[in-house]
């Protein structure tokens, strides 16, 4: 029960935490509490919150994945290649979207379980990789054109974002399979103690290079919603994406050394950085301003919570 | 002299020490003794300034001490030698060894000869000949262990606790440390000193304090007690024979070894194992007992060699191999191999056989809870709930939940390697009930162990290795310590 305590206090401070910075906006500003602001809120949360989840995978297998921005530009690039109007059923530029970001996702995951090189390489090479190839695919120009169906991706259905409703099934399904499937539990295993999960029977590689995979499938997906919604695949686009992902789950209580963590915690850590970035807008802030100010409220959240989690 | 006064300790609403006082005198061996849980390591850490106790306080030197850190401590005198090894894998054993206390040169520089010559001489004191240039990750666990000890005599303390330091030791090291203490005690040297050996306590303690469910049973001068009367202080009960009767085994061959070879471990290993049969895989730390069941399991295959199991020849590359076809294990290396810490306990027994509780990909927490649930129960492990993190728990119950973890899965070999290794007597004896047990039932176990009454008291037959090879394989019933050590030792 000690445990259980520990996370609903966990999970209870950091909502605390959000509570109270919306609090403190909704003094500060007029335009905060509005459910059209809150609607703006999940929009702009939804790209960070599917990297969030994605790499959330990797990091509880105890490895990074520092090109989730690189490849969202990459997905975006070869999204938008397949959308333009009349070419191919809207299926396709989201498939060659999703499939783009798990191919790289999967080649992370090899060269990590198979070769053997330190996650924080791998995915540093693939970084830069795939930056080189969306400006190769792409000739260095924003591919423009695309089709009004896919778009639309970045609409509303009933009255809610696309994105949104996006970031919500992933999370979801997330949340679902790391508590449900034999291969999330594994996922916990790895990252908790690989070689004790390996002698008690573990596929240990296949665990990662699903890991791996996923955590690319969902970067596609983000690629695809950031083209949709900027309606060109840019090749610069997603600068430092991988950061704020990478954030948003340590605050949610995941450890960089693997083996713990939830989605529930990713959660919150991706909404608490929507509601600062989104106050901090709307206050009128200057960018400048901003970055130092979310660097402190990231390395202050996690200091907080890591001095709870001692005593 | 070192006084704990009245000191006491909890972690989150379990009280792991109540108030206890004892005294420790310079130039004696205290042994502290108590089945795991008891409160031994606790006490240490406190003394050690590892925890901060609740209540009551130290005295060291007649005046009250305030340990805030193992730093505090080490600088007024007292060091510890941990029961979970910490050495850093990558610098070498003298730069372990002299970790904190580097001997330097002019402007702060290590004196690396310096360093050179500190740690051999430490390291001679214990008779031991690792080479101080070597990597600390290529040593055994027993040259690890070794180290360790040779790191706080190289503080010069004026305490020295030591957590079970020869849990990993041959006979050989444990009788060098031991003649390390006596020189220690002769220059006025307090030694507090846990161990689950019995003769180790009778030969080295002054005096003997016993620890049972966090609380002080008494202190008596080793004189006065026998081993009957200390297992009766520290289990609360009688304890008539830990051994349970051995039982013949059948003669239907389960597992058969041919040749079995990757050197420069071992070589041509061949052995069997029938069915309701304990054998013991037997040698000196180093033979290549680990490393041949290692083999068996797929954790490190053989280069050669043939493993027939149940009549059909097997090619084992990995532990999912080797469990798929019935053969489980339980690891020497009970943290590197065993656990995973920061998950439940129940999630942790339930984890090699997760698909018997599964339908399809997803698990049935259902069936999967009352697996854990009956599991738990069977091997009696204590623990608040299912959902507590296995590190918390004492070494006997983390024990018992790895075995439950290789028994769920049913397997027909069962490889156990030093399956008791620093828990305490009472886990121990449930062990031996339970080995016995799966003999009954028709199981083959495989067990490598250091304890030869635990091998010569629970094995049909023992196989021998000495430096990679089979030295001898001996019927157990008509066999004695004396013969076992004599094909175990380098000729």
């Amino acid at each position: 029960m000690l445990t259980l305590d520990r996370n609903l206090l966990h999970r209870f401070g950091l909502l605390l935490v959000i509570l109270f910075v919306g609090l403190a906006l909704s003094l500060l500003t007029d335009t905060f509490l509005s459910v059209a602001n809150f609607t703006n809120v999940a929009r702009q949360i939804s790209i960070n919150g599917i990297l969030a989840v994605g790499v959330t995978f990797v990091l509880l297998t105890a490895g990074v994945d520092l090109s989730l921005g690189s490849v969202v530009a990459l997905s975006g690039v070869a999204c938008a290649t397949f959308a333009h109007p009349g070419d191919h059923s809207v299926f396709v530029p989201i498939a060659v979207g999703l499939l783009t970001g798990a191919a790289c996702g999967l080649v992370n995951g090899t060269l990590v379980t198979l070769g053997g090189v330190a996650p924080f390489i791998v995915t540093l090479g693939m970084m830069t990789i795939a930056r080189g190839l969306a400006l190769i695919f792409s000739g260095g120009r924003p591919v423009a054109d695309m089709s009004n169906e896919l778009t639309a991706l970045a609409g509303d259905l009933f009255g809610i974002p696309i994105p949104v409703l996006c970031f919500a099934g992933v999370a979801a399904a997330a949340w679902f399979f790391l508590r449900n499937f034999r291969l999330g539990r594994h996922i916990y295993a790895v990252g908790g103690n690989e070689n004790a999960a390996r002698a008690a029977g573990v596929p240990v590689e296949k665990v990662k290079l699903l890991a791996y995979g996923l955590c690319g499938l969902l970067t596609g997906l983000a690629g695809v919603v950031l083209a949709a919604r900027i309606t060109t695949g840019q090749p610069n686009a997603g600068q430092a994406y991988e950061l704020d992902a990478i954030a948003a789950v340590v605050i949610g209580g995941t450890s960089l050394a693997g083996g713990v963590g939830t989605i529930t915690g990713t959660l919150l850590g991706v909404l608490l950085i929507g509601v600062i970035n989104n106050g901090l807008d709307l206050m009128g802030v200057s960018s400048y301003y901003q970055a130092v100010i979310k660097g402190v409220i990231i390395v202050g959240a996690v200091w907080l919570d890591r001095r709870q989690a001692r005593s | 002299m070192l006084r704990a006064l009245e000191l006491s300790k909890d972690f989150g609403g379990l009280t792991v020490l109540h108030p206890t006082s004892i005294d420790f005198h310079l130039g004696e061996v205290h042994a502290l003794m108590g089945e795991n849980g008891a409160g031994k390591s606790t006490l240490m850490k406190i003394l050690a300034g590892l925890y901060r106790p609740n209540g009551g306080q130290v005295e060291w030197r007649e005046r009250q001490a305030e340990f805030t850190s193992p730093h505090d401590a080490l600088v007024a005198g007292i060091a510890m030698i941990h029961q979970e090894l910490m050495p850093i894998p990558d610098l070498t054993v003298a730069e372990n060894i002299t970790l904190g206390s580097e001997p330097c040169s002019a402007f702060g520089l290590i004196d690396r000869p310096a360093q050179l010559a500190r740690a051999k001489e430490l390291l001679s004191e214990l008779e031991s000949d690792i080479g101080p240039t070597r990597l600390m990750h290529t040593l055994t666990v027993a040259q690890t262990q070794v180290v360790e000890i040779a790191k706080a005599l190289g503080r010069q303390a004026d305490v020295i606790l030591m957590d079970e330091p020869t849990a990993a030791l041959s006979d050989h090291e444990i009788a060098a440390l031991f003649r390390a203490i006596a020189r220690l005690k002769a220059r006025g040297v307090a030694i507090v000193y846990t161990t689950h050996k019995m003769d180790e306590v009778f030969r080295l303690a002054d005096r003997i304090s016993v620890l049972r469910d966090g609380r002080l049973v008494g202190t008596a001068p080793a004189s006065e007690l026998n081993p009957a009367k200390l297992i009766t202080m520290m289990v609360g009960r009688e304890l008539a024979d830990v051994f349970p009767v051995r039982l013949p085994s059948s003669n239907e061959v389960l597992l058969e070894v041919t040749g079995l070879t990757r050197e420069p471990a071992y070589r041509d290993i061949s052995f069997h194992v029938c069915r309701g049969e304990v054998v013991a895989l037997a040698g000196l730390m180093g033979a290549g007992r680990t490393e041949v069941v290692s083999a068996i399991y797929g954790l490190q295959p053989a280069s050669e060699g043939r493993i027939i199991f149940n009549g059909t020849p097997l090619a084992i590359g990995s532990p999912q191999d080797a469990l798929a076809a019935g053969i489980g294990m339980v690891t020497e290396d009970r943290k590197g191999l065993g656990l995973i810490p920061a998950i439940g306990v129940g999630q942790n027994i339930t984890l090699s056989a997760l698909r018997d509780f599964s339908r399809g990909p997803l698990i049935d927490h259902t069936a999967e809870a009352a697996a854990s649930h009956t599991q738990m129960t069977e091997f009696s492990v204590k623990a608040n709930s299912p959902s507590q993190p296995i590190a918390q728990l004492s070494g006997g119950n983390q024990q018992k939940a790895l075995l439950a973890r290789c028994l769920l899965g049913g397997p027909e070999l069962i490889i156990l390697d030093e399956p008791t290794r620093g828990i305490d007597i009472g886990a121990k004896a449930e062990i031996y009930a339970l080995i016995q047990k799966l003999a009954r039932a028709g199981k083959g176990i495989l067990l490598v162990s250091s304890e030869l009454p635990e091998v010569l008291s629970l094995a049909h037959r023992i196989v021998v290795l000495r430096r990679g090879s089979v030295s001898a394989t001996l019927d157990a019933a008509t066999t004695d310590q004396e013969t076992v050590l004599r094909h175990a030792m380098p000729l």
